[in-house]
């Protein structure tokens, strides 16, 4: 039985969904109204691999509903690297423009998702790699938050809560500091959890090299840590 | 100051914020008309083009040394008037006989 919303609003919860529909995309609407002219199929109805397949044979449209499942991890993933909004944009946008001329070689054997965030993260990592002279020495701008955080921590480390936002400047000092495959690895390592085989999946490494970059890159944090404190304190 | 320590609460503070997944307003429509506004990479095509290319012409260059040297070992064995090289080659020189005839 089809349930049209827009004629019968049975409760609260109904008459507001019937009147979200207009808001709603068109492919969407039918989906919930279940009104739809024969021989076209909404974008929304189909598979994530009819709409693969659509947008391999030319239909650009049928990329669309793709592009909007999986934008928040694309975005996510891209400020993990890029300071900058505009910067995030252009990760973003590559990685897109990058998938649609490459999802001909999708096969289909992982989730699209896995073949997708491979992608986002090596264009991340090529964006550390151009960015690589940018990189400023930002330990000499030190804000007052940070100093503060820092000699809280250097009197009673359990006092400078991780939480605190100048913290994150902190740990965002350090990281734009590293080499792009040291910036790279921790956050995959350290901050999304990865393990060394998921990471070697997604940078294209060989495991061995991913274990002795996370080594040196770890090393390499220290040195940093060092340097910020040794400055400091010294 | 303890190093490790500040590391691991440094990483805890990572840890504690992530990143937002905020997608601007329409980003998908930029895309889409990026994606169909594209400009046809004209150097591409012909690359591909040759490249596709390559192969046939790689079988009729080795059809036709093939050819030549079965011809050309029959050639020793018999040389006859109706000798296809030796027609090409009347044919390819014609001109220059006719013009030798001419002055």
């Amino acid at each position: 039985m089809v349930w049209d919303a827009r004629r019968a609003p049975r409760n609260r919860e109904m008459a507001l969904t019937a009147m979200s529909i207009p808001l709603l995309s068109e492919a969407t609407a039918f989906a919930v109204v279940g009104e739809q002219p024969s021989g076209i199929v909404p974008p929304m109805e189909r598979t994530e691999a009819e709409l693969i397949a659509a947008a391999v044979s030319g239909d650009t449209a049928s990329f669309e509903p793709l592009i909007q499942k999986y934008s928040p991890r694309v975005f996510a993933t891209a400020r993990r690297y890029a300071r900058l909004e505009r910067e995030v944009e252009d990760i973003a946008q590559e990685v897109w423009i990058k998938a649609f001329q490459k999802l001909g070689s999708f096969r289909g054997d992982a989730p699209f998702e896995h073949w997708l965030m491979r992608m986002a993260v090596r264009t991340c990592y090529d964006f550390l790699r151009s960015h690589q002279r940018n990189r400023e020495s930002a330990f000499s701008e030190i804000s007052e938050p940070e100093d503060d955080w820092l000699e809280r921590f250097a009197t009673a480390p359990e006092s400078a809560s991780e939480h605190a936002d100048a913290a994150k400047q902190l740990i965002s000092r350090v990281l734009e500091e590293m080499s792009p495959a040291g910036r790279l690895i921790i956050t995959l390592l350290e901050l999304e959890d990865r393990s060394v085989k998921e990471i070697s999946e997604l940078t294209g490494w060989s495991v061995p090299l991913v274990k002795v970059r996370a080594f040196r890159a770890r090393g390499e944090m220290r040195k940093i840590l060092a340097r910020l404190t040794r400055d400091k304190y010294l | 100051m303890n190093l490790e320590d500040l590391q691991k609460k440094l990483l805890a503070a990572a840890r504690a914020h992530p990143p937002e997944d905020r997608v601007p307003y329409a980003f998908e429509k930029r895309i889409l008309a990026r994606l169909t506004a594209q400009p046809v990479d004209g150097s591409a095509l012909w690359a591909r083009a040759l490249w596709r290319a390559a192969i046939p012409c790689v079988a009729v260059t080795l059809l036709m040394a093939t050819l030549s040297l079965t011809m050309v070992s029959t050639e020793t064995a018999t040389v006859t008037d109706d000798d296809v090289s030796q027609q090409f080659e009347l044919a390819l020189l014609a001109p220059a006989n006719q013009l030798e005839e001419l002055q």
